[in-house]
């Protein structure tokens, strides 16, 4: 199966790698999947007094679509507001990276990602969880 | 040195040229029907099968008439287990494999088991042997056939032939072998092996994709499948439809050169395989997989762990290898024959086939070893369970939201 360019150019240059201190209660850290599936996704993101996203990174076991889905998500939330953020659909990780049937879950793993480190960040900052859709799959 | 680096040789192998070159003829002034039995056409046709027969029968020591050409070794495989089972009804309905079978072997005794067959599928060990005791005391007095691969896609283990053959024979049981990664590698000798029916391919050994054997023994005892096709009555009745003469003229030929160059070639695609090896073992939490003593000579397979191996192989872009995760198969299971060993997911997911061939070369096994060094590595860099494994958090206590 040969993948996309977009694929291709995110798994080549991939954005964001790193990581962000997870016990400051400005960050939030998803960590999403299981080892024995093949993909782990762990995707942070820190967040501003203003409810701003100013940074985002992650890091990836998984496939070239894992790595391009969570790579793609991180350049997304940089500069969005956490509400901003909880819009993203799977679907658009999809159209943008033009990822194929079989690669649909690592585009779910993504938005499972992002909705999980948001999710961290508002119960460390006292908030309520937002409920999360049961996954997709 | 010409990138990409071909290294799945279990999957499939270049035509030698010299196998190309002896097929040529046969698919233009020499293209006669080998059945044509009254004209010079056919004539040809037939004394090239012939020759090619003998070429086939020299390398694994049977007669040629004990040949039965098919279109692979999957047909092969076909052919050996329902042409027995259909054959051997009133003897017994029970038939005994292994889990870490081709999918060519397993399948069709899955389709057999709605046809009445009772099927033993024996557990491998860890190193992916069989356990011959296992093996003894599954049989049954039912038992028509015992069939167990020579050695194996993946791993490349070389499954104990002569004591499994031993066994069945002992129990009044047929043995078939698919020796399709073995013939044409090492030495398999039918009758030193005890070997019943065994089914391999051209396209393993450098000859053309297309064309298979069913070796199907006539003394000792004498063999017989019930036909799975019907038509004119080709290959003694066992296959009918006209012979491939060109694919079985590559075929000869190909079997040729793996008789004449085996002994030189194992020696030096094992000499390959471990500096491979050793060199790429010697990297942090990597795994050789499969016995190591028993073995086919050309073949490592190999996890790193905390990368998943198609994301790996995209990043050995000028490697042309495969992995044992199945990330594209809908199902993302990972490798059956890996988690029969016992390996784990996470394990599974994380390794990679190396196949070496006749044409491979030191220097692209020295770029090997760089090109995969490099890419584990950046690999792990983005890998969250390398992280954590540095840090010394136990991947296994922690509750993953598995999806």
């Amino acid at each position: 199966m040969a993948y996309s360019e977009k694929v291709m150019e995110h798994y080549t240059n991939p954005r964001n790698v790193g990581t962000l201190n997870k016990d400051s209660k400005s960050v939030g850290t998803g960590l999403v999947g299981a080892p024995e599936c093949g993909d782990v996704m762990r995707l942070q993101i820190e967040v501003d007094e203003n409810n701003v996203i100013t940074d985002a990174k992650f890091k990836t076991f998984g496939c070239g679509s894992a790595i391009a889905s969570s790579s793609l998500a991180t350049e997304w939330l940089k500069g969005k507001t956490v509400d901003e953020a909880l819009t993203i659909d799977n679907m658009d990780i999809v159209e943008e990276l033009a990822l194929p049937p079989v690669k649909i879950h690592c585009s779910v793993l993504a938005e499972d990602a992002i909705k999980s480190a948001i999710n961290d960040y508002r119960v460390k900052n006292g908030l309520e969880p937002f409920e999360l859709a049961k996954s997709h799959h | 040195m010409e990138l990409p680096i071909y290294l799945d040789n279990n999957a499939t192998t270049p035509l030698d040229p010299r196998v190309l070159e002896a097929m040529l003829p046969y698919f233009t002034n020499k293209f006669g029907n080998a059945a044509s039995r009254n004209h010079a056409f056919g004539w040809v046709a037939e004394e090239a099968v012939d020759y090619s027969r003998e070429q086939v029968a020299k390398l694994i020591g049977c007669t040629e008439k004990e040949i039965i050409f098919t279109s692979g070794a999957t047909e092969a495989d076909n052919l050996g287990i329902k042409g027995v089972f259909e054959m051997y009804q009133d003897k017994g309905n029970h038939i005994i494999t292994a889990t870490t079978e081709h999918k060519a072997v397993l399948d069709t005794c899955k389709h057999l088991e709605k046809a009445g067959a009772k099927v033993t599928y024996l557990k491998v060990k860890e190193d992916g042997l069989i356990d011959l005791q296992e093996l003894e005391a599954a049989m049954t007095d039912q038992t028509i056939l015992v069939t167990i691969m020579y050695g194996n896609n993946e791993i490349g283990v070389v499954q104990p032939i002569k004591e499994i053959s031993a066994i069945a024979h002992k129990h009044g049981a047929l043995f078939m072998t698919d020796a399709t990664q073995a013939v044409g590698k090492i030495p398999v000798d039918v009758n030193a092996d005890g070997i019943d029916l065994m089914a391999f391919s051209a396209h393993k050994m450098y000859g053309p994709k297309g064309v298979g054997v069913l070796y199907v023994r006539r003394k000792n005892p004498r063999v017989k499948v019930t036909a799975q096709m019907d038509g004119g009555g080709h290959e003694r009745g066992m296959r009918s439809g006209t012979l491939n003469v060109p694919g079985i003229v590559g075929l000869g030929k190909a079997c040729e050169l793996c008789r004449l160059e085996m002994d030189s070639e194992a020696k030096r695609l094992s000499g390959l395989r471990d500096k491979l090896e050793s060199a790429l073992s010697q990297m942090e939490e990597s795994y050789v997989n499969g016995n190591v003593e028993h073995r086919l000579p050309h073949v490592a397979n190999i996890s790193f762990k905390y990368v998943e191996g198609e994301g790996l192989m995209m990043a050995m872009k000028d490697l042309a290898v495969s992995s044992g995760s199945a990330c594209t198969s809908a199902s993302l299971e990972p490798s059956y024959v890996l988690k029969s060993l016992g390996l784990s997911d996470d394990l599974a997911h994380s390794s990679i086939r190396f196949g070496l061939g006749r044409f491979t070369t030191e220097e692209e096994i020295d770029y090997a070893i760089e090109n995969t060094k490099k890419a584990v590595n950046h690999l792990r860099d983005l890998s969250p369970l390398w992280e954590m494994f540095k840090e010394g958090i136990d991947l296994s206590k922690i509750e993953w939201a598995e999806h």
